[in-house]
């Protein structure tokens, strides 16, 4: 069986390797162009997933809500880059504080939707604590709906079109190269906080064993704060960075961000942070490549059969570890 | 005898819960459905709003055969499954003829309610080809002009007038948006001197849409024909403008209205969109146009004067058929001559309007301006 699965993985592996080979020696270009327009959405899915992941690597639970902090960052950019550019604001003070406002309104969302929606519900069954995340994205959604619009509303981009990358900007733009550099610092920065950092150890204790990380001192219910409000900074940034890519917003942007991110997340191996960042990758190089050389009707289709495919070959995921070794 | 009392007061309270409707009569309920919260909700509230004003003002002279109108509002969100249960809904609270609904495929799913039901539907926005040419929806009217007129016009103005060799068409994959592509396509084939060098339908509300406009590079097209709604519109044309590429972006009227302006901004310049005729120098036109203005206290959204046209229309059968009975005002439809605010109007053999077209318009300075 194990031999089958394995012929039959460097089959696919090599009949797609032989046709892509072709395609990219014949149009180069396209290919490059393909290839960085799905690197900054698989780094837009990346800034998502890792709020999915670390909080799954804690305490078990897959936050649904998590989509929606993402919106709500997008939102209040908007809502605070208007006020400020009415007032007549220099545009990069513009964009610092939109940044500002936007992480900490998330991370305040973050914290609250934990402590009102999961925290009572730290010890009941875990699909307890799964009907409650739905039912807080939900909320949120609506809760923007009627407090907002229901409608799109432009955001102008919050990122100056960069003068001396203008003569590459038909291949990447300089909003979408912005994307892919803050992800990478974001990722270096999270990397830093998780291994060397005090709040990362605790954190990387919590993951393994709650109970015996409180024996020994370390205040579990804390820690689990901190990773809401780390997760939902990194999704606030998402959020602004893919506004001002996409140009508008509107309430429901949250669902299918917070989707695809998430299969992201199980792709690479929920609870792996590393895991997540590669499924990110992988998930956004692929659409794109599958839009590019095949049909755009079949995107979603073809990202959720990937993950069907990685899930029977590694049910743990890319990179995650499996179930046994964590009991 | 306890027993007895116990059963008449049984029986007395189900006998005024049989009674009860039964008691309405007085007023003629219109029913109106359509979209009127979420991303396309513009659509349908103008719509609504013309709903709205025709009744006021029927209601202000004597109503329908002398009864006054009152409105049931419905919300089917754009979406099929929703509609059917709108439809339901309205039925249930009586509703004896329907303006609605603005998405054509919500229009099909909840029509076959109303069609059990034998209540007349005008919709003031549904386009679609075969609510009318198949004769499967024989209660159904429509104020505004089909999609297979409007794409032989989208298809001999961008031969005759743009006079570009290849298309891409992208559609998102809905009803409305594919089905127009497809007759697109299938114009473009019978005119000849026109290559679709692109099909392809994307992911409504999509993260991001850069695989596609990069695609519609690679296939060199002239011209981009787009079937879908403005939300998705404005984000593809802003790409495209980003990645500088070259063709013209040419649209329905999913993408006409200010909305679109709007949310594209600067990207939306010189884009090409068909709508309906523009009739704004016709005398009623002027009226509703304060009228709205005095009510809203905003300019009438895209459909407000088709909406507005449904009432007129559904009144004026009515009364020239001398009761709302489903067969008699049928029969009238076919007909009446209505003086509406798109112009002098009436319908066809199979439902569709007579009198009201469309034209091709372009964004100029920030508005969309009649270009044919």
């Amino acid at each position: 069986m194990r031999l089958f699965k394995i012929i039959l993985g460097v089959a696919v592996v090599g009949i797609l390797g032989f046709l892509g080979i072709k395609e990219i020696i014949a149009d180069p270009v396209y290919f490059l162009e393909l290839f960085l327009g799905g690197l900054t959405r698989g780094s837009i899915y990346a800034l998502i997933a890792l709020g999915y992941t670390m909080v799954y690597g804690i305490i078990q639970l897959i936050n649904f809500a998590h989509g929606e902090i993402y919106m709500i960052g997008a939102m209040t950019a908007l809502i605070v880059a208007s006020v400020l550019g009415l007032w007549g604001w220099n545009s990069a003070v513009i964009v610092i504080l939109a940044f500002v406002f936007a992480i900490v309104y998330s991370c305040a969302y973050g914290f609250t939707v934990e402590k009102i929606a999961y925290m009572p519900l730290r010890t009941a069954p875990r699909l307890s604590a799964l009907i409650s995340a739905i039912g807080m994205s939900l909320f949120l959604q609506n809760y923007v709906m009627l407090a907002q619009t229901s409608e799109y509303m432009p955001f102008e981009s919050l990122i100056p079109d960069f003068k001396f990358w203008e003569p590459f900007s038909h291949i990447i733009t300089s909003v979408e190269m912005t994307i892919i550099v803050t992800t990478v610092i974001v990722m270096i920065l999270l990397g830093i906080l998780i291994k060397f950092t005090k709040i990362g150890k605790a954190m990387r204790a919590a993951a393994q064993d709650k109970i015996m990380a409180s024996l020994v001192g370390i205040n579990v219910n804390r820690v689990i704060s901190t990773t809401f409000v780390v997760g939902s900074a990194t999704a606030a940034i998402g959020g602004v960075l893919i506004a001002c890519h996409v140009g508008q917003i509107n309430f429901y942007i949250g669902f299918l961000a917070g989707l695809k991110a998430f299969i992201a997340a199980v792709l690479g191996g929920i609870g792996s942070i590393p895991g997540a960042v590669l499924g990110s990758l992988v998930l956004g190089i692929s659409e794109s490549m599958f839009t590019g050389y095949f049909w755009s009707e079949y995107e979603d289709v073809f990202a959720f059969s990937i993950l069907v495919i990685i899930l029977i070959f590694r049910p743990s995921g890319i990179l995650g570890r499996d179930e046994t070794s964590k009991v | 005898m306890k027993s007895f009392f116990k059963t008449l007061a049984l029986a007395l309270v189900l006998l005024i819960g049989i009674t009860a409707p039964g008691f309405a009569g007085d007023t003629i309920k219109l029913g109106s459905g359509g979209v009127i919260s979420g991303d396309l909700a513009p659509y349908g509230i103008s719509a609504v709003r013309g709903v709205e004003i025709a009744i006021e003002d029927l209601n202000a002279k004597s109503g329908i055969l002398g009864k006054k109108i009152e409105l049931l509002i419905g919300d089917d969100v754009c979406k099929p499954e929703v509609a059917v249960n709108m439809a339901t809904k309205l039925v249930s609270d009586g509703a004896q003829m329907i303006v609605g609904h603005v998405c054509s495929g919500a229009t099909i799913a909840a029509n076959k309610i109303y069609k059990d039901a034998g209540l007349l539907i005008v919709s003031p926005a549904s386009t679609n080809d075969d609510l009318t040419l198949k004769g499967e929806h024989p209660n159904f009217f429509r104020t505004i002009s089909y999609d297979g007129a409007q794409a032989a016009l989208m298809t001999s103005f961008v031969k005759n007038n743009l006079k570009v060799k290849t298309v891409a068409l992208i559609h998102d994959k809905g009803d409305y948006g594919k089905g127009q592509m497809e007759l697109a396509r299938k114009n473009f084939e019978s005119l000849g001197g026109v290559e679709v060098v692109l099909f392809e339908g994307v992911t409504t509300g999509a993260v991001d849409y850069t695989a596609i406009v990069q695609k519609i590079k690679r296939s060199k097209a002239e011209l981009t024909m787009w079937g879908g709604y403005h939300s998705d519109a404005s984000k593809i044309v802003g790409m495209l403008k980003k990645k500088k590429v070259n063709t013209i972006f040419f649209g329905a009227d999913g993408i006409i209205g200010d909305n679109f302006v709007q949310l594209a901004g600067k990207y939306s310049d010189g884009v090409y969109a068909t709508g309906p005729n523009d009739t704004s120098s016709n005398p009623l036109y002027k009226e509703l146009v304060v009228k709205h203005q005095k009510k809203y206290g905003e300019a009438p959204g895209t459909f407000f004067f088709n909406g507005y046209a449904c009432v007129q229309a559904l009144a004026a059968a009515a009364e020239k058929a001398g009761s709302i009975d489903y067969d008699k005002m049928r029969a009238a439809m076919f007909e009446i001559k209505i003086d509406s605010p798109l112009g002098p109007i009436g319908f066809d053999k199979n439902g569709d309007v007579i009198g009201a077209g469309f034209s091709v318009y372009q964004v100029q300075n920030g508005k969309y301006t009649q270009v044919n």
